[in-house]
């Protein structure tokens, strides 16, 4: 008799029923938007503040860079000596005083810049002084020495290296932020998904045991059907939440944006900033490439694979966090086991971080791809950069039968384990426990 | 067939831990058969291996003329002694499920359910949580889910653990109700008053061995010593209890009676029959009393037990 769906029913209905669930499901998105809009909230109301610069430029050579932004003024003082400035500025109360004194040779000029305030300024403040100083001083000194700057500017070039394989397939440098910036996603998402759901199908062994019902279910139904039916219901039960928590933010973010007014994507200064240096072509030219390379994506091979190595690498770990469960009596008790399990994990994490950035296709990157414990995260990581097919479907069958091989080791501990109160066993006894 | 459930030569091992050796056991159909034992002696194991929640590692078992067989669950419903719900389920629910685990649609499940529990008079109970209810409330349920299948074989642990006395006889009657329509009923208990009352057939399994085995009659005549329990209305007591001894092998006891007789238990010899003994004593006086004792199971468990 198949039970599968019947289980599969039950563990999603209960999971999904529980008022804990429930809560967690709406609440966290909502806990989690409330804090991103608190923070956009306060940061908007410190850049908001418009700030007014005093600057008293007595060598007379910079003080028509300083236009009016939005959030920033500037009053260029006239015919007075710097203390007296200092005084007025102090006694303004205005954010600080930019001071460029006289001096003959430019160079020496640079050294004496100096800028008054009763705090330390902000640090985008000064750079933003110091990048238009250089500019323009620059300048200056460029047309000093007899240089005309607008055939300056004509002959600068600019060399954008464009990659491309032996096959023809295009790449640059910020394709592969991109490639990064995927595999870093799928491989969290993967890691985040094993460790809290693999947890919740763990507990829920551990309360059959608790609950003493354990022993009637398995005199109905095979203790397999009982394991592979508690993770495939969990499983769905977190998807549900997943997917509740995307369209529950997405709602939120939007209705949150237009109800308040409040632009979480706002125009902060630094963005300002951004935004002028968007302007340039070169960067409007880094715009396109960062579409381009977005196109670039081997999208459906990715989808694919994120889907298989997803499952497989999610199945594997459950199965393992299912014959913890079985083996233990309280959740106080799984420590011992669960390092083991949460070592393998971290470590594909972090061959996915420092060592697929620097060579996605070197030896280190490439056998942790294949080891199946780690080859969920580094191989989905690996793969935007191009992995030939027949390494992926290698790895994914080593998956594949590493996965078997779990489950049909976890069932065995789960069978026994199952039935096994009062102690605590030793991973010597969990062995034993496969030969009963 | 007159056997329902035949067990041959189960045996099981645990690491180096025996926990039943060579076990064999015949349930008669429409019997209710007790699986007698002291802790841990293997009772608890040979009914999981009945369940095929545990693999024998040699022996077969047979259900019914056939090879115990995974579909065969639907046809044994088993109350284990250690037992429990979903604490968080209502009962209404977890009840259709456990059903349907035993292989019921869920309308039959629903219509059979209604059933029981107007019978069992906890219908209101159906929409609680089992966390709300007592512990033998949860026993009731948990009663309910094991027959509610109509299984042929039916498998209880310790089934009155837990159960006030009023409790406890109704679903003494209820075995006793399921065993008329039919079902055939393995019993194991520590319980030897309810052994007596109920067991047609023991086995008593002592250190994974199995030590007796047959019908609860022929064993208790296997058992018994030819002792008979008496009473006299005499003057003088102890002058008739040294004329009795003469004849026969008595010794003095006690037992509750109104009157201030005198009491010896007096044992056969092969030659005596039981009549020339009763013949015999009324020559000597007034017999108030006279009673065969026969073994209870009680003394039989602990005898069978201390001589192996």
């Amino acid at each position: 008799m198949n039970h599968l769906p019947l289980i599969i029913k039950r563990e999603y209905l209960t999971k999904v029923k529980n008022k804990s669930f429930i809560i967690m499901t709406i609440l966290s998105p909502i806990i989690m938007i409330a804090l991103i809009a608190v923070v956009a909230y306060l940061s908007q109301l410190n850049n908001n503040k418009t700030r007014t610069l005093s600057i008293l430029d007595e060598s007379g050579l910079v003080f028509d860079v300083f236009q009016d932004k939005e959030y920033t003024k500037y009053d260029i003082l006239e015919n007075i000596s710097l203390d007296d400035a200092k005084e007025v500025v102090e006694s303004a109360g205005t954010y600080g005083l930019l001071y460029i004194p006289k001096y003959d040779s430019i160079s020496e000029l640079t050294k004496h810049i100096k800028f008054y305030s009763k705090e330390s300024p902000s640090l985008s403040i000064l750079t933003g002084l110091e990048s238009k100083l250089q500019a323009k001083l620059r300048d200056v000194k460029l047309e000093e020495q007899g240089i005309d700057i607008e055939k300056l500017n004509a002959s600068k070039i600019r060399i954008n290296i464009s990659q491309e394989s032996f096959i023809g397939e295009k790449t640059s440098k910020i394709d592969s932020y991109f490639k990064l910036g995927f595999g870093l996603a799928a491989g969290y998402l993967l890691f985040m998904f094993i460790i809290i759901y693999g947890n919740m199908i763990m507990r829920s062994i551990i309360e059959e045991k608790t609950s003493r019902i354990i022993e009637v279910i398995i005199s109905s139904v095979k203790p397999i059907q009982l394991m592979l039916g508690k993770i495939i219901g969990t499983s769905l039960a977190g998807l549900t939440q997943f997917v509740i928590w995307l369209l529950i933010g997405g709602v939120l973010m939007t209705v949150i944006s237009i109800v308040f007014g409040v632009d979480l994507m706002q125009q902060t200064p630094q963005q300002q900033m951004m935004e002028q240096s968007m302007a340039n072509p070169e960067v409007a030219a880094e715009v396109q490439n960062a579409m381009h390379a977005f196109y670039n994506l081997p999208i459906g091979n990715l989808i694919i694979a994120f889907i298989l190595f997803f499952i497989g690498g999610y199945l594997l770990y459950s199965s393992l966090y299912a014959a913890i469960g079985a083996a233990v009596d309280n959740e106080t008790d799984t420590q011992q086991f669960m390092f083991p399990i949460i070592m393998p994990l971290v470590l594909a994490v972090y061959i996915g971080v420092f060592t697929v950035i620097e060579d996605p296709h070197g030896t280190v990157s490439t056998i942790f791809s294949f080891i199946p414990f780690t080859s969920p995260v580094v191989m989905l990581m690996r793969i935007p950069f191009g992995v030939p097919i027949w390494q992926q479907a290698v790895s994914f069958l080593l998956l594949v039968g590493t996965f078997m091989f779990t489950v049909w080791f976890a069932a065995k501990i789960y069978r026994v384990g199952i039935l096994m109160y009062g102690k605590k066993p030793s991973y010597k006894e969990l062995l034993k426990w496969i030969k009963y | 067939m007159n056997n329902l459930l035949e067990a041959h030569s189960i045996s099981k091992k645990f690491g180096d831990f025996t926990a039943l050796n060579n076990v064999s056991i015949s349930v008669p159909k429409g019997s209710i058969f007790g699986l007698l034992g002291p802790n841990g002696a293997g009772k608890t194991t040979l009914i999981r291996v009945i369940n095929q929640i545990t693999m024998p590692d040699t022996g077969h078992v047979i259900l019914d003329g056939e090879p115990l067989q995974p579909h065969h669950v639907q046809y044994i419903g088993y109350l284990p002694e250690e037992r429990g719900l979903y604490k968080s389920m209502k009962v209404g629910e977890q009840a259709l499920y456990l059903a349907q685990l035993k292989g019921l649609s869920k309308a039959e499940a629903k219509k059979r359910l209604e059933y029981w529990f107007e019978r069992l008079e906890i219908g209101d109970w159906w929409n609680k949580k089992i966390q709300e209810l007592s512990k033998g409330m949860a026993q009731k349920i948990q009663f309910v889910v094991t027959v509610l299948h109509e299984p042929k074989l039916l498998i209880f642990d310790e089934p009155f653990s837990g159960f006030d006395p009023i409790n406890a006889n109704l679903i003494k009657d209820e075995i006793l109700r399921l065993k008329e329509n039919g079902a055939t009923v393995i019993f194991s208990t520590h319980r030897m008053e309810s052994v007596e009352e109920l067991c047609d057939h023991i086995a008593l399994i002592h250190k994974s061995n199995k030590i007796l085995d047959g019908r609860l009659t022929d064993i208790k005549r296997q058992y018994k010593t030819n002792t008979f329990e008496v009473g006299i209305k005499t003057a003088d007591k102890i002058k008739l209890a040294e004329t009795i001894s003469q004849k026969f092998h008595a010794s003095l006891t006690d037992f509750k009676s109104l009157n201030d007789d005198l009491k010896l238990n007096i044992k056969l010899s092969e030659k005596d029959s039981p009549n020339n003994l009763l013949s015999y004593l009324t020559t000597q006086g007034e017999v108030s009393h006279f009673v065969e004792l026969i073994p209870s199971a009680n003394d039989i468990f602990i005898q069978a037990v201390k001589n192996n």
